[in-house]
Order: structure tokens, then sequence, then C-alpha cells
């Protein structure tokens, strides 16, 4: 029927195999890495466009389009704790999520309802500068469980810090038409107007159950997401985690005491 | 020798549909098809694997040892998938996005290893590639079938275009959500089975 095959010869046929396939596996991931770096990079700035309300979720943009309506953001690196830039480490490199799965890069999250079990040294954030060069919003990264899985995102607070901008989420594992509705256009467009800080700065705006007024009357509170408790849940818990003392807290504190002018944007 | 040849093409697409007839590949027809782009480019991945693997398969199919064959298609379509993978996130990036696992779970679709076993160890390459676009077809039909009910009724949209205006939007349409779960995937396969088995009733299994 079939022939017989020597013990050497498989060996050899299935490393011949192997080499083969391994050229052909890595040759292509080195040539398409430049173009999947770049299309990673064009992501997160739509997510920070997004967040900041510079461009719709349905909206399909060139990527010239969005590299022009980004340049007016300027990434800086801080340090958590201090919340003062940190000038050693190079922002367009930076990769937070790596950065937290490193023990050198990162440290055990403080006690929090969040279940963040670890934050890095350094956070991206992203400041925008106004027409007369004043700093005008800032983007930060927020982050934190649901019910299956860690929510990543962005919000966009005005320069006084209080303000909601907006508020998108790139990643997350929610039940579609549930918890998924995070990504709802409408559910996001509430956020806009309210308060994530009260007047003492510490953070207060919650997904409450039911509906919250409109954003004049009713500022620290944002509709539930019907169905989804444990995913409204975890939005509040996350904003108060990362706009706390323990999270950005130190670096909103320098945002409002700067006031002044964003070092030149580029 | 035509006659075959249109047989192996066509065969697969109802008469021996590799999802409604065998019943192999269900995994990723519940999980993309929530929506129609997901789902066409899913059926191009795996169409772009089954062909690279049945006609690699075939060209060396009297050269594989038989006591390790499984394993030599196995890298095969595994090198194939990581390829499609690779071009998928350079090019179509947000589609990628979507799809996320499942353009790695065509490794473990049993449609591709099971050509390569009963077909491309046996058959010439250039039968061997018919036999995996028709097989690709008869995959696309049921998934590109189950996508456009599941996005239609699911989200009132095709290929994100608005056709039923949804309640949440201001429209009439109140979407089913059972859709959007895996479930509903099963649901509407099931249906197909037994509209072709309605259909064709010699598909139907003997009881015993």
């Amino acid at each position: 029927m079939q022939r017989q095959f020597s013990v050497l010869y498989n060996f050899l046929f299935s490393a011949a195999v192997c080499g083969v396939c391994a050229i052909f596996v890595s040759s292509s991931a080195v040539t398409l890495a430049e173009r999947q770096d770049t299309n990673k990079l064009l992501d997160k700035k739509k997510n920070v466009l997004q967040a900041a309300g510079l461009m719709q979720p349905d909206e399909s943009l060139a990527a010239a389009e969005v590299e022009e309506r980004f340049s007016r953001f300027r990434p800086v690196v801080i340090d958590l704790e201090t919340g003062e830039e940190a000038p050693d480490v190079d922002p367009d490199t930076f990769d937070q999520q790596k950065a937290k799965k490193d023990p050198k890069r990162s440290r055990v999250a403080p006690a929090n309802s969040s279940l963040v079990k670890r934050v890095p040294i350094h956070v991206l954030v992203y400041e925008m500068a106004g027409a007369g060069g004043d700093l005008e919003m800032v983007v930060v990264p927020v982050e934190g469980y649901g019910l299956w899985s860690t929510l990543l995102g962005f919000l966009a607070l005005d320069a006084d810090t209080r303000s909601v901008v907006g508020l998108a989420y790139y990643d997350h594992k929610e039940t579609p038409g549930l918890g998924g509705e995070v990504d709802n256009a409408r559910w996001k467009a509430l956020w806009p107007g309210r308060k994530a800080l009260d007047e003492s700065f510490a953070p207060k705006i919650e997904v409450i159950k039911g509906s919250a007024g409109p954003a004049a009357d009713d500022p620290y509170r944002v509709d539930g997401l019907s169905g989804a408790t444990i995913t409204s849940r975890g939005v509040t818990n996350m904003m108060s985690f990362w706009l706390g003392e323990k999270g950005l807290g130190p670096y909103l504190e320098r945002v409002r005491q700067r006031k002044g002018a964003v070092p030149n944007v580029g | 020798m035509s006659d075959k040849k249109s047989d192996v093409l066509l065969d697969p697409l109802f008469n021996n549909n590799p999802i409604a007839l065998q019943v192999l590949g269900i995994c990723s027809a519940l999980a993309v098809t929530t929506k129609l782009e997901p789902s066409v480019v899913m059926c191009l991945a795996v169409i772009f694997v089954l062909v690279g693997s049945n006609l690699s398969i075939s060209l060396l199919r009297s050269r594989i040892p038989p006591n390790i064959r499984i394993i030599v298609q196995l890298t095969v379509i595994a090198s194939l998938v990581i390829i499609a993978d690779q071009v998928m996130k350079a090019y179509i990036f947000d589609v990628s996005k979507q799809l996320s696992v499942f353009v790695g779970l065509i490794i473990t679709n049993c449609i591709i290893m099971g050509r390569a076993e009963a077909f491309a160890m046996q058959n010439g390459p250039g039968l061997s590639v018919i036999d995996a676009v028709g097989n690709g077809l008869g995959y696309s039909v049921i998934l590109l079938a189950t996508a456009f009910i599941r996005e239609l009724f699911g989200s009132g949209k095709l290929f994100g275009v608005e056709i039923l205006p949804l309640v949440t939007e201001g429209g009439w349409y109140n979407p089913n959500g059972l859709m959007l779960l895996s479930p509903g995937a099963f649901f509407i396969i099931g249906i197909f089975i037994w509209m072709l088995r309605a259909w064709k009733p010699e598909q139907v299994e003997e009881e015993a």
C-alpha cells in the first residue's frame, strides 16, 4: 500500500517542513511588522480622538486626517505617583499595557474595587492646547473590571479637571447588547458636560440604576446601562479609582496648578 | 473527468455541505457571524488557508510518512493561518480586531484538516485545489446566510448600513437580542439543516 519510511527520513522530513514553514511565517511577520505598528498607533489615536469628541465612532477617516486632528495633542508620559512629567520615557514608544505587566515598570496597585492588580509607574496622557496656547483638555487612560473583562478606555477632561469632555472604551469583552452598550454612541453622549470630580476635587461621578437628570441639574450621575448592573458598577469603580488620590489624582492636581501654557505643541 | 471536477467543486455547496451535513466548523460559524463584514473576511481567510493547505499537502502526499502525517498537516495549516492573520493585521486592522482570536482558531477548524486528511492525501494538486474552493464556498454559504439574518434582525443593519431603524436610535424596530448571542446562530444553522434535509431527504440519517 504505502511505502515504508525510515526513522531517519521521518526526522529529516519533519525538519524540512518546519524549516520551510518557519521561513514563510517569519518573513511575513518581518515584512508586515511596520504596517502593523502603524495601524496600532493609528487605532490608539482614533480612540483618543473619539474620547475627546473630535471624531464620531462611525466616522471613517483617512490616516492623514487622523494625524491632522491628532496633531493638536501632545502625548506626555507622567509619573503616576507624583503626577510630574517623566522626561526619560519616550511617549512615542511607551506601551502602558506592556509596562503594567513588567515587574520593573509597575507596582502592586493600592486596594481598589476595580480589580486593578498592578499599576504602571508611568502613565501616558494626552494634553491638548486651545487656540490661545493654554491647556484646554487632558485625555487620560482608565481601566477596570466589568462583568467578564477588563475595560480599557480614555476619559477626556476639561482643563479644570472636573468637567467631562467625553469617554470612549476601546477594548472590552462585555456582553453585546447589554454591558457591551458602553460603546453605544447614545450612552456615551450622556457623559459630556457632567462633572467627574466634586468641588473639592474628589471623584464623585457615578453610573446609577435608572435615569439621571440632564447634565446641568444632575452633574454627578449618569444613566445606568439596562441589564448591565455589574458593568455599570465597574465603570463607576474605575472612575473613582483612576481619578482619585491613588490613581491620577496627583497629575490632575498638577494640571490645576499649571493653568498656564502647555509647553509648545508639536 | 470534467464531470468529476464540477462534482468536486459543487458538491460541498448543498449535497455535502461541511457545516450543514458534516457539522464541522460550527465554532467559528457561531462566533463571527454577528455581522456580515467580519464573516466575509473570515470566509476569505478560510478559503485561503484551505486552498493553501490542500495544495501543499497534495503536492507532498507521497512523501509524507504516514505515521507523522497529522502533525505535518497541522504544521502547514498553522503556518498558513499565522500568515493570514499577519496580513489581516497589516491591511484590514479594524476587521482583524473584531475577529480577534477566531482567525487563530482557523487552525482548529475541522474542515481544513478534514479536507487535508480525507481528500488532499489521496488526490492530485489540481483536484485538491478545486475541492478546497468548493468546501470553502460551502462553508461561506452557511456563514454568510447566518450573518445576514443575525445582523439584520440583531442590529437592524447590513454591512453596518442601517436597514431597520432601531428603537434606541429613534426608529421602530426593536432588535432581537438573541440574534447577537451565540445560541441565536445555533437556531439559525439548525433551521438551515432542517430546510436542506427537507429539500434533499437523502441527507437524513437513517434511524437505528
